[in-house]
């Protein structure tokens, strides 16, 4: 799509666009193993299915006998037969009863049945990314997961809830055939030859339509992006007096959308009268050669009003099961990438014996380990570091030599690729994963915040922390007085992600939940955010606070955090460079050394980092 | 979906959400007036309705004297051939008939959907135009994600209802209009038979439809719930991890699901009742006109071919009656859509030029606050008190202050994003309110410290105040912000995509790309707040050096916290609480030993801020 089309420029063309496209593949095609994948989730269901199933022949099958039996109220009373006008009402009473119970029994059981599938999926989707490896998180975009569930999980439900009336149309179509045929072979095979022109005409039309509704949902998305972007950058678009220009530029992608909107809506149109010429021809068979058997006496007045009721049904069925298909591929695309990330493996889990990490020795240590995102570029070499018990060890190193996989590693967000990490003594592989994330705390680079009150944003997992403990922890932490200042205090609900409050007031929370956690061991990525100095020397206070007894690694990036540590590790490309308090390694004039004078060379040098090792990047 | 009613009235997505019934008349028949732009197409669509609901009423009539014929001539032998003949034209009158009614039933849609749409482009524009001239103080009210929907969603809803809802019921009141006469003029009796089934259904589906769209719209509210618990988790999911919470999670997974899924049930069985009533009416009305109308054929006091006109009849109006659910639907969902589209569409800019605003013409380009005083709500807080200060073209004016001193607000008033609640902000003593906006903003350029970067290429991003620059403006303006050389090594130079699908940019460099483009228009009063502040300090001199070249001949404010980006300023500014506390040079203030050199002390004592390099040259 081109980005710069000029509206008419008055020099010359404007460095300008606005908006941009996107989109996943919208079909697929068929795939056998996908759909009976697929099916499998209708497993647990499997009775309701098939009284669905039962269900919807016989709407079907009743739907079909209706016509035939309004055919045969005509016959009889023409025949002045009132007899068999009364058996033949008895029987109308009936089939209509089976049809509505029938039809209510399949629609309300499979829509049911369809929302609980599609939660079921989804259900299963987001469990799945509890497990899975962060590395997958990683190179994945939420936005992208999120148009997994959503988007795809949609498309099946669409798919679910229709299928059951596309096996309803199938019998219907067939059902009608039969009939056709059963009453009179010559004027059915005639009726039914309008059939296969309609689906002629339907295949050729589809793939043009489709490629209408494409361009019609692409030029739609243009306009919106465009549209929502220019919302989203609304301020800069003031302050550089853009409003004419975008405007100009918004102007011709409304303009496309709605050309293509009524190019589709011709598409669509263009069946209409298809489907009447149609229709009108096969009852002009039915009028011109079934009233010349009727005056012939060949045949009853009821079979030519019955065909003429079928002949008006079957073109529904045949719309329908097109549609079906379109919905089908629509599906199949979807159900594609649901499975993609159903697929991808759950690498970290507990083993079979794995046991609870209980009363142990608050002690970390790596023996030789060896780790990459990529195994063939491993990030750590041969790391062995051990953390005493109420140990500080701070982290400190360019960007890039594995501080960050260091204590991921601790955690265990990825697997060793050599060696091993121990916690308490106990190899992190060997315990549970529920019992070593309670062990350990953790406060990220960039304070995470959930939509919620500022009570259970600290009380977060410790289900058992009372009211009194969360206040006694961010009165510990400095966050008592601002917390009190809001308009609820505790019960102040953050809006998304805590838009409401400063950086350095979130960090301050996500101390004060660390502390409510009371882990024994605490991993700490010390922020690099640009804090102002009043919070900043809050935030001091509050580290100290919570280092006091416990084993601590931390990734230091203020110089007053990294000379307060009781050791100080110096990394460089994924190996230990040197190690000691701030003193030795003064004395040592190593890379520290180096480090250490060129950020104090001036009283302000405050590098905001590009944040972490390369491949580890916030992404929160 | 976040919802922030702008006013107060005509927001359904706030609390339990209903539509405002009182509301319906009002919203629609402003939609009606914005179609009746067309009137032409309008007219056309309502002709070809009339006309096809006409065509296809003639078939029931075809097809019942098809059958009398038949069994006429059948009763009378002999007469076989006039009988074929009969047949034949009713045969060709019928194609006749469903052609007319097709070709003009498609006509009808189209045109509908014309209208519909050029509605909406007309809409979409307003709609656009509008948000571009309601100013700060609003956008900082609503949430864009809010915006965002009002002008997809909303806007949808009300142009589908100009199809869906107004078109489609014309075509179906004519439809049951002429079905009804034809009917009761054959045979009155079977008519009130026939069309019993009419009213009870239209009633049935009526308020099913409207009361889907309530419930829709609370199966949407619970299903953001859910999507915002997903969303959270997954970009928290380190937190997540970190804290062992997947049971917790799940759990609240669970809850948001399952409110979600039960409300989509109910919504079923909503639906399934609507449908039950429609279904059950139509077949009891038909099973009467059966049994009432058999009989009369058998007693001979109606012909078989009337009986079968009947059934024809009622064929024909039973699919269009179930659209009666629909266009109450698309009724309902206008009223809450157009009440939350009009709503912002009704609402005047708070800043706006003056009857009679000139442009700005600044021959020496003196800035003054006099008395100013701010507070961004009447009842608030004021966040800014007495303020004064000159600054002169060739000067620098520093601001510092703690977090909620007002620093930014200073910013943002001199290019009226907000207006002075008290004094006044005059450019060579013209009050700024009194000349244009467009030749004060093009006067003033500010850098936020939040720098919003467009999804476009980097060359458009950093072009954006002045798309037509020279080539050699836009890389002189990216040397002076230190972002030339970083931009010439990404893969396509300035023609790199950055945003989501593009390059993604640290912090800092993202602050010195809204450096660079601030830079390009060339302006005469510069303000940077804060602009700096994730850029490290080596880079940031050498921005500070470039830009004291650029801005030698203008008047600049530089706002920081960081005391290095504006110790060099001729004067600087204390603020507390929206107060000046202190002023003077660097100099001064330190010696002053007051708010200014404690902040400074700090500072340089350096050990709390101060940061170990993490791209020092290792």
């Amino acid at each position: 799509m081109s980005e710069t089309d000029p509206p008419s420029p008055p020099r010359r063309a404007p460095r300008a666009s606005l908006g941009s496209p996107e989109g996943d593949d919208v079909f697929g095609v068929f795939d056998p193993a996908v759909a009976r994948r697929f099916l499998g989730y209708l497993g647990p269901h499997r009775r309701t299915v098939i009284l669905t199933q039962a269900a919807v022949l016989c709407s079907a099958a009743a739907s079909v006998v209706l016509p035939w039996l309004i055919g045969r109220v005509v016959t009889s009373a023409a025949a002045h037969d009132l007899a068999m006008l009364r058996s033949t009402m008895a029987m109308f009473a009936v089939g209509a009863g089976v049809f509505i119970t029938a039809f209510f029994a399949s629609e309300w059981t499979s829509a049911r049945l369809a929302q609980q599938v599609i939660f079921d999926i989804r259900r299963a989707m987001f469990a799945h990314f509890q497990d899975i490896s962060l590395s997958f998180m990683d190179k994945t975009h939420v936005g992208r997961i999120m148009a997994r569930l959503q988007g795809d999980v949609n498309a099946l439900q669409e798919f679910l809830e229709s299928t059951t009336g596309a096996v309803g149309d199938l019998a219907t179509l067939i059902g009608i055939s039969v009939m056709l045929l059963y009453m009179d072979v010559k004027l059915g095979l005639f009726a039914l030859a309008v059939l296969p022109a309609l689906i002629a005409v339907r295949a050729v039309w589809l793939p043009h339509s489709k490629t209408s509704f494409r361009v019609a949902r692409e030029a739609s998305s243009a306009a919106n992006s465009a549209l929502a972007e220019n919302i989203n950058g609304v301020r800069t678009v003031q302050e550089t007096r853009r409003e004419a220009l975008n405007f100009d530029l918004y102007k011709e992608k409304a303009f496309e959308n709605f050309r293509a909107q009524v190019g589709a809506s011709w598409m669509s149109q263009i069946m209409v009268p298809t489907v009447d010429v149609l229709t009108g021809v096969a009852l002009a068979i039915v009028v011109w050669v079934g009233g010349g058997e009727v005056v012939s006496g060949r045949m009853d007045v009821g079979v030519m009003v019955a065909f003429v009721l079928y002949v008006q049904r079957f073109f529904e069925p045949v719309r329908m099961l097109s549609m079906q298909y379109t919905i089908m591929q629509r599906a199949m695309a979807a159900a594609h990438r649901i499975f993609e990330v159903l697929d991808v493996p759950v690498t970290i889990a507990d083993k079979p014996d794995a046991r609870p990490l209980a009363d142990f020795e608050p002690t970390v240590e790596f023996r030789n380990v060896t780790f990459g995102y990529d195994p063939a570029r491993p990030v750590l070499h041969d790391i062995s570091l051990t953390v005493r018990p109420r140990e500080v060890v701070a982290l400190v190193g360019p960007t890039g030599s594995g501080k960050t996989s260091i204590i991921a590693l601790a955690h265990r967000f990825y697997e060793v690729d050599q060696g091993q990490v121990l916690v308490g003594g106990r190899d992190v592989r060997d315990v549970t994963l529920d019992s070593l994330g309670r062990s350990i705390g953790m406060v990220l680079q960039e304070p995470f915040l959930f939509t919620g009150t500022i009570e259970e944003n600290i009380r977060y997992n410790t289900a058992h922390a009372t009211l009194d403990d969360i206040v006694a922890a961010a009165k510990a932490v400095a966050a008592h007085d601002f917390i009190s200042r809001l308009p609820e205090g505790y019960q102040t609900r953050l809006g998304q992600r805590g838009r409401n409050l400063s950086v350095g007031q979130r960090q301050l929370i996500s101390f004060a939940r660390a502390l409510v956690a009371d882990p024994k061991i605490l991993i700490l990525d010390e922020a690099t955010a640009n804090i102002d100095s009043f919070t900043e020397q809050a935030i001091q206070k509050a580290l100290k606070v919570l280092f006091a007894g416990r084993t601590c690694m931390v990734i230091a990036h203020r110089l007053a955090t990294i000379r307060d540590a009781d050791r100080i590790v110096v990394l460089q490309q994924g190996r230990i460079l040197e190690q000691g308090s701030h003193a030795q390694l003064m004395r040592a004039g190593g890379l520290y050394h180096r480090l250490y004078t060129s950020a104090h060379a001036s009283f302000d040098d405050q590098q905001v980092a590009v944040s972490g090792d390369a491949e580890f990047a916030t992404r929160t | 979906m976040s919802s922030t009613p702008v006013t107060g009235r005509g927001g359904a997505r706030d609390g339990a959400p209903t539509v405002d019934v009182s509301a319906m008349p009002q919203v629609l028949a402003r939609i009606a007036r914005l179609a009746l732009r067309y009137r032409g197409r309008l007219a056309l669509t309502s002709a070809a309705s009339l006309l096809a609901a006409a065509a296809s009423l003639t078939l029931p009539r075809l097809l019942g004297r098809s059958v009398d014929d038949a069994l006429r001539i059948a009763a009378q032998a002999g007469q076989a051939e006039a009988a074929r003949h009969a047949l034949l034209l009713s045969a060709v009158l019928i194609v006749a008939a469903t052609t007319t009614r097709g070709l003009l039933t498609a006509l009808s849609g189209y045109q509908a959907e014309y209208v519909s749409q050029r509605v909406a482009y007309d809409l979409r524009l307003a709609f656009f135009q509008q948000l571009q001239r309601l100013s700060f103080g609003f956008h900082d009210r609503i949430h864009s994600g809010d915006l965002i929907t009002r002008g997809m969603l909303d806007l949808e809803g009300a142009r589908v209802v100009i199809q869906a809802g107004m078109a489609q019921a014309l075509s179906l009141a004519l439809l049951i209009g002429f079905a009804a006469y034809m009917m009761i003029s054959a045979d009155p009796t079977l008519a009130l038979i026939g069309l019993a089934f009419v009213p009870v259904a239209g009633f049935a589906l009526a308020r099913m439809g409207f009361l889907l769209r309530i419930t829709w719209m609370r199966v949407q509210q619970l299903m953001s719930v859910l999507t915002l618990t997903m969303e959270e988790n997954l970009q928290g999911i380190r937190v997540v991890r970190a804290f062992a919470g997947r049971d917790l999670e799940m759990d609240k997974f669970d809850r948001a699901g399952g409110a979600a899924l039960a409300e989509a049930f109910k919504r079923i069985t909503l639906r399934f009742r609507g449908v039950s009533a429609m279904q059950v009416s139509f077949y009891a009305s038909l099973g009467v006109l059966l049994w009432v109308g058999g009989g009369k054929v058998a007693a001979g006091t109606m012909t078989a071919g009337r009986l079968t006109e009947f059934t024809a009849y009622m064929t024909l109006l039973q699919a269009p009656i179930r659209q009666v659910a629909m266009i109450f639907n698309a009724l309902a969902r206008a009223t809450s859509s157009g009440a939350r589209l009009f709503e912002v569409m009704d609402l005047e800019p708070e800043i706006a030029d003056r009857p009679g605003a000139r442009p700005l013409a600044a021959p020496r380009g003196v800035l003054r606050f006099e008395g100013v005083g701010f507070r961004y709500d009447p009842a608030g807080r004021e966040i800014l008190s007495g303020l004064d200060f000159e600054l002169r073209p060739g000067r620098t004016l520093g601001i510092v202050g703690p977090p909620g001193s007002g620093k930014s607000t200073v910013a943002n008033l001199v290019p009226r994003f907000y207006d002075v609640t008290s004094g006044r902000i005059t450019i060579d003593a013209t009050d700024i309110r009194d000349v244009t906006l467009e030749s004060l903003r093009a006067y003033v350029g500010l850098v936020q410290q939040e720098a919003f970067l467009f999804d476009a290429s980097v060359g458009h991003n950093v072009a954006y105040a002045d798309p037509w620059a020279e080539d050699e403006r836009i890389v002189g303006a990216a040397r002076t912000a230190q972002i030339h050389e970083h931009i010439a090594a990404l893969p396509e130079a300035y023609e790199t995509r950055v945003g989501e699908r593009g390059v993604a940019l640290s912090g800092g460099q993202r602050q010195r790309m809204s450096i660079a483009r601030g830079v390009v228009p060339g302006p005469g009063i510069m303000i940077f707040d804060d602009s700096t502040a994730a850029i490290d300090a080596v880079t940031e001199r050498k921005v500070r050096e470039g830009l004291a070249r650029a801005t030698e001949t203008k008047a600049t404010i530089i706002i920081a916290h960081r005391l290095s980006s504006l110790m060099h300023a001729d004067e600087i500014l204390v603020l507390d609480e929206g107060r000046i506390v202190e002023r003077g040079t660097h100099p001064e203030l330190v010696a002053r030993g007051g708010v200014y050199a404690d902040l400074y002390e700090l500072q340089t004592r350096s050990d709390a801020e101060a940061v170990l390099d993490e791209e020092a040259p290792a």
